[in-house]
């Protein structure tokens, strides 16, 4: 192995408990420095909603946990393992980014569903090809994924087909499939009609209710309010305040945040 | 029947075309099964030097986009009756040269296979730029989706890009086959006995130049026929989980 200096040898705080963590990532686009020092830790079963106007950085944090952007710097951990980068923050080992990707589902504000393929071989795909689960088994959990979302008579439909809602509640089956470690969801209600967002939240509050990890970059403040066990507001590329979310909604400390939560409101 | 064709005048014409000597009707089809041996080759390989092009155009590093760049401007720039005089004279020369200088004697190259080569490489610059733009018209999100779940680059390339792609790609793909039907005509000038060549020796052997033109252009155009209603079910299956728009056929 070339590079990773500077990263000290993976050594989480208390092994298999901490599920993601973040430490001073920053990010520019070219002169633009989006992120600027954030941090954050997840534990296993957490979850954290970052919340933050338009432009705040968060996506854009959540999107270099999975390497989908490339951190400028900082240190990211998954499950206690570091992930090995250059200097310059790129990656230095593809395959280990792959195979934390893999740990890793991520839910789009677009769904990004593959729209040549059904319901079911969409759920399937992932285990199938890159996890090597033998396609029976594959198929026989993809159906009970796609029941438990409320598609199950619908896995021989193609996306298009299919509501926004639908759309995304087949999406967060895809996620389910990989059996995660922690799931990503990056505004995933942001794109729907307003009739459909409350189906698509009532599966995820589902599933903080049975103990996954999840980040959650979103608008809903009500929803945030209810499910994360911990906030996070951004601003401009910081964490502006952060807590538990009954001080962060609650007791709001910084007049930035007071002023936001009162835009959405 | 033959007091039909009597009636009809053709008579004359269908003793010509008979598949049995004295008529000619065997050498057209010889010519054309080899017409369509060496548009499949061409196509083929048209189509392993597209992906390759249009991925490298996509993704490959500056050298490689330079060169890139200058294959499909010089092929699709010069006439394809030119390119293939060059190609089969400069190829055949360049083989026999590189054959000599290791000692060996002189290479027979044989028609099919220098067709193929020569037509292949002028499909591939056009199959480079469909491909390019098929793959331009994926929505960034699905490959981003294969990319987020850990599918390595050639993985997403089989999996997600291409199959994405075929349903942009196949009207244009389409046109690019009937093209290289067609364009083995022009192996003709460099003797080679294709369809159009075997017409044109039926038809000065017996001086009856329109029966035989005119018998070569239903050949040409029953294979178009044909391969549109194979394109069709191509594309029929490439737009799979789309919605259908009317008409869409080729």
């Amino acid at each position: 192995m070339e590079t990773a200096q500077a990263v000290p040898p993976a050594q989480p705080p208390a092994p298999g408990e901490v599920a993601i963590e973040v430490e001073d990532l920053h990010k520019s686009f070219g002169p633009l420095e989006v992120l600027k020092g954030v941090s954050l830790t997840a534990r296993k079963g957490d979850v954290v909603a970052i919340i933050g106007g338009s432009g705040s950085g968060k996506s854009t944090m959540l999107r270099c946990i999975n390497f989908l952007e490339t951190p400028s710097a900082g240190k990211i951990a998954i499950g206690g393992e570091q992930v090995r980068m250059r200097p310059d923050g790129s990656p230095a080992d593809r395959r280990q980014i792959e195979r934390i990707r893999t740990r890793l589902a991520m839910v789009f504000q677009q769904f990004n569903l593959w729209t040549h393929r059904t319901l079911l071989d969409n759920v399937t795909e992932v285990p199938v090809h890159v996890l090597k689960v033998p396609r029976a088994q594959a198929r026989e959990q993809a159906h009970e994924l796609l029941k438990r979302v409320g598609l199950g008579d619908r896995a021989d439909t193609y996306p298009a087909y299919l509501s926004g809602g639908q759309q995304q509640r087949a999406a967060i089956a895809r996620a389910l499939a990989v059996d995660p470690a922690a799931m990503l969801f990056d505004e995933p209600t942001s794109a729907l009609d307003p009739e459909l967002v409350g189906e698509v939240l009532t599966v995820i509050r589902d599933l903080a209710a049975e103990g996954r990890t999840m980040l959650l970059v979103t608008h809903e403040m009500k929803f945030a309010r209810e499910v994360a066990d911990h906030v996070i507001y951004l601003h401009q590329g910081r964490i502006e305040e952060q807590g538990p979310p009954s001080e962060v909604f609650g007791n709001t400390q910084s007049p930035r945040l007071q002023q936001f939560l009162k835009s959405v409101a | 029947m033959t007091e039909l064709l009597e009636a009809l005048g053709l008579a004359k014409s269908a003793e010509l075309l008979s598949l049995s000597p004295p008529g000619w009707g065997r050498n057209l089809l010889r010519g054309l099964a080899h017409s369509l041996q060496i548009a499949l080759g061409a196509y083929a390989l048209g189509l392993v030097i597209g992906l390759f092009g249009a991925y490298g155009k996509l993704y490959g590093g500056k050298v490689t986009r330079d060169l890139l760049a200058i294959y499909t401007t010089v092929i699709r720039a010069v006439p394809e009756l030119v390119l293939i005089l060059i190609l089969y004279y400069v190829g055949t020369d360049l083989i026999n040269k590189a054959s000599s200088a290791m000692g060996g004697g002189r290479v027979e190259i044989s028609g099919v296979g220098a067709g193929i080569w020569v037509l292949g490489i002028v499909q591939g610059a056009y199959a480079t730029e469909i491909l390019r733009g098929a793959i331009q018209a994926v929505p960034p999100g699905q490959i981003e989706a294969a990319k987020a779940y850990g599918m390595p680059a050639v993985m997403t390339m089989r999996r997600v890009t291409i199959p994405a792609m075929m349903s942009f790609a196949v009207p244009g793909l389409a046109n690019l086959w009937l093209i290289a039907t067609k364009d083995t005509a022009l192996l003709a000038v460099v003797g080679f006995n294709e369809l159009t060549l075997e017409t044109r020796q039926a038809a000065s052997s017996t001086r009856s130049y329109f029966t035989f033109f005119l018998a070569a252009g239903a050949l040409y155009l029953m294979v178009t026929l044909l391969s549109g209603r194979i394109f069709g079910w191509i594309e029929t299956w490439a737009r799979r989980g789309q919605p259908s728009l009317k008409g869409g056929r080729m």
